[in-house]
């Protein structure tokens, strides 16, 4: 391909197009004009026809066009000229305006930046809670989320299998305003290594599972999980002696019953394989002031009685009821 | 000089432009009784299309087809870009009367409605009342060299096209931002890039379509002019020169016997030809050109009054009525023939229909997206599915809805199911719907979300969504 790339067939087509245009010009000029039959006198023969006869007896009649259109088709190759010129097209010439699509972009983004800079600008010096108690920021930050957020998180914010509910107080790396923020602006890179070695046998890492329901009053077998307690030790280093979890490292609480891979075997399949999770960094992707009212959103979302999207009594409920195999 | 043996036609060659240059036509004026049809069509058109635009309807303009917000206001309704079916109806009722009209009448549209008409029309008046009658006008075009009159003249006339043209544009561009807001704009010299494009673009064809282009438009431009023969037949009334009383034509005494000479009533005074805004000879019969604005009637029929003629050599009559000597009563009962009916049917039939239609459209619609996330599971083997409800009230009052879901036994919504929507507004209200354990069958289930609005049992929309229980 790098063949195409050099300059010489930028000069080719720019040739190939000047020469089309002129034809185009010399074309019209050349079949503007036409010889016809008039009779002695210099007036017309009774039919007046182009001369031009098909199938014998198909004669072309001459109704001839008003002269102004075709000077239209002169405006048309003038205009020709004069938009390469300035807009460029010839090869790869850039045209006087340096009119570019990518431009036209970046112009546009700069317009919607001085139209709604000073509304972000304005949230931009509060911080988040207060944000989170004013209700346009919770409308703007409420449609960035749906566009965002909300295709892992879901529309409601709840969360599904693998992806936690943030309406509830239950976090994996904290819920105060400073780190929801860092959490979006750096993303999160949670990990689990695979703990069946560490762990034992199969059997063992069945027991050590039902440990883990019992952590949180779950159905489990008292009987698997109290052989399990012992094994558990080496889960303990992230998760803590009593499963709470450990926020600075994003290790679930393992004590409550909200989950992100609930049931019993999820969580052997946990223990077997390790898990990883990925929640993306936004920086550079969203703009920073945009990120504020998203972090003010997510954190009223748990934080703010008089939220309209969700009720407290419906939070609280839906945090119950989808106590075992969905989220955190 | 080419000269073939043997044959008598003798003719020679000459080189010729396939393009015509275009002969200016100064139309006389005229008085009668369809110059005055005219002339009140001109008024009526004008007083609609400058003065809707200042009314006024609940606060608003009462006609604005505001593009930025997609809202297109006309009196009491309001269209959103969900109702489009309605401009492709209306476009399709325009045909159709056109058609209608057409095979009953000709091509009466061109004459007094259409816009490049109408405004020929202002603009002629504004030359006539600046440099005369078709003789001045003649005669000042023929003056070779640019006297200081025919300058003031020629620059008085375009000074006042372009100020019409410009009232025009800034008009029309009244239709699409409140006119009210545009005229302060105008006043401090503030008007938007974009507005002001728009202004000089329409007021600069408008300047040019009636004031310099004016005949050309019809004849090359416009498809109808091209197709009315498709729409013609010989029951329709068009502008009609009656051979049969006209010819043979010539000039003679007014108190000559025009018979015993073998004349017809025509007395060839080319006046007909004269006040003809496009320059045709309706004695030549029907043409493409002819836009039908009956101006040669009433040239005729004052020279007929003044002949002490019977009037009528040029009137509205038809190809049948020639030829089958009908009277007016026979031409009426023609009118009633298969193609007018069935027009007239599928005219009125869209019409009834579009209009109950409009009358019935809800002011509320609504979309249901189901989240692409898995279904959640509790612990008691509820299942949970988030949609997202995308909700239009294109009322201009706020109104209350409520959300409710069947289709699936047991099935509830879990969150806010009450909410306001403010007037013409749009909004993503997220819904979670609970399935008790067992209600339905593992895989996709049809489930019904209902919207209807709390004070009004009328109001209320149905949509299909689908359920998903795991297996």
């Amino acid at each position: 391909m790098a063949d195409f790339i050099n300059g010489w067939w930028s000069i080719a087509i720019a040739w190939v197009v000047v020469i089309s245009m002129l034809a185009c010009g010399v074309l019209l000029w050349s079949q503007s004009k036409i010889k016809v039959k008039v009779g002695t006198d210099g007036k017309p023969l009774p039919v007046e026809t182009t001369g031009h006869v098909w199938d014998g007896d198909l004669r072309e009649n001459n109704n001839p066009l008003p002269g102004w259109w075709m000077k239209l088709f002169y405006g048309t190759i003038i205009f020709s000229f004069a938009y390469l010129l300035l807009y460029g097209g010839l090869g790869s010439y850039k045209g006087l305006l340096g009119w570019s699509q990518v431009s036209e972009y970046e112009e546009e983004l700069k317009a919607g930046d001085t139209l709604y800079g000073p509304l972000f600008q304005k949230f931009m010096t509060m911080d988040i809670p207060t944000v989170a108690k004013d209700p346009q920021a919770l409308e703007i930050g409420e449609r960035l989320f749906l566009n965002t957020c909300a295709q892992c998180h879901g529309s409601d914010a709840q969360g599904v299998k693998g992806y936690p509910n943030l309406t509830d107080k239950d976090w994996l790396y904290g819920g105060d305003p400073q780190t929801i923020l860092t959490t979006l602006h750096e993303g999160r890179s949670g990990f689990m290594p695979p703990m069946a070695g560490a762990v034992g046998n199969a059997d063992d890492v069945l027991n050590v599972a039902n440990y883990v329901l019992s952590l949180s009053g779950s159905t489990h077998d008292a009987a698997k999980a109290q052989l399990g307690k012992p094994k558990f030790a080496a889960c303990a280093a992230c998760h803590g002696e009593d499963g709470k979890g450990m926020q600075a490292m994003g290790a679930p609480n393992l004590a409550d019953k909200i989950w992100l891979y609930g049931g019993l075997d999820s969580i052997i399949e946990s223990i077997n394989k390790g898990r990883k999770n990925l929640m993306p960094a936004y920086k550079g992707i969203i703009d920073d002031d945009k990120l504020h009212l998203l972090a003010a959103y997510v954190w009223s979302l748990s934080n703010n009685p008089s939220n309209s999207t969700q009720t407290p009594a419906a939070n609280d409920s839906a945090s119950k009821t989808l106590a075992s195999p969905s989220n955190k | 000089m080419k000269n073939e043996p043997g044959k008598k036609v003798e003719y020679q060659e000459i080189e010729q432009s396939l393009f015509e240059t275009q002969k200016k036509i100064y139309p006389r004026t005229i008085s009668g009784y369809y110059a005055n049809v005219r002339w009140f069509m001109v008024w009526f058109t004008q007083i609609l299309f400058f003065g809707t635009a200042w009314l006024t309807w609940n606060d608003r303009q009462a006609v604005l087809f505001d593009l930025a917000a997609r809202k297109f206001y006309i009196f009491g309704l309001v269209f959103w870009p969900q109702d489009f079916i309605y401009l492709a109806v209306a476009l399709i009722i325009s045909a159709l009367l056109l058609f209608l009209v057409t095979a009953v009448a000709g091509r009466v549209f061109c004459g007094y409605a259409c816009p490049q008409s109408v405004y020929t029309e202002i603009f002629m008046w504004i030359e006539r009342k600046i440099e005369g009658d078709r003789p001045a006008r003649i005669k000042l075009d023929q003056l070779s060299c640019p006297s200081p009159r025919r300058i003031a003249l020629k620059a008085a006339k375009h000074s006042a096209w372009i100020a019409f043209s410009l009232w025009t544009g800034f008009t029309f561009v009244g239709y699409f931002t409140p006119i009210h807001t545009l005229t302060q704009e105008v006043v401090n010299f503030s008007l938007g890039p974009w507005q002001l494009f728009w202004i000089l673009f329409y007021g600069l064809a408008t300047y040019g379509n009636a004031g310099w282009m004016r005949e050309q438009v019809c004849k090359y431009m416009c498809p109808y002019a091209r197709f009315q023969s498709a729409m013609f037949d010989k029951d329709t009334l068009t502008v009609t020169y009656d051979a049969s009383q006209g010819e043979k034509r010539g000039s003679r005494a007014k108190k000559a016997d025009y018979k015993s000479l073998g004349l017809g009533t025509c007395i060839d005074c080319s006046i007909c030809v004269q006040v003809c805004p496009t320059g045709i000879d309706i004695r030549n019969g029907l043409q493409y050109e002819c836009i039908g604005c009956a101006l040669c009637i009433d040239a005729c029929n004052q020279v007929m009054d003044k002949m002490e003629y019977p009037r009528g050599l040029i009137r509205y009559t038809t190809e049948h009525a020639l030829t089958e000597k009908l009277d007016r009563h026979g031409i009426v009962q023609r009118m009633m023939r298969p193609r007018i009916l069935i027009y007239t049917g599928i005219l009125t039939l869209i019409i009834l229909v579009t209009a109950l239609s409009v009358t019935l459209r809800s002011p509320l619609k609504f979309d249901v997206i189901r989240d692409r996330g898995l279904p959640r599971v509790t612990e008691d083997g509820s299942i949970y599915n988030v949609y997202r409800l995308q909700i239009m009230n294109t009322d201009e009052q706020p109104r209350n809805y409520v959300i409710e879901v069947s289709g699936i036994p047991g099935a509830t919504i879990i969150s806010d199911s009450e909410f306001e929507m403010p007037a013409a507004t749009t909004k993503v209200i997220p819904a979670r719907v609970m399935v008790p354990a067992d209600a339905a069958k593992k895989g996709s289930n049809k489930i019904i979300f209902v919207v209807r609005d709390r004070d009004n049992a009328a109001v209320s929309v149905a949509e299909k969504a689908a359920f998903l229980i795991p297996r």
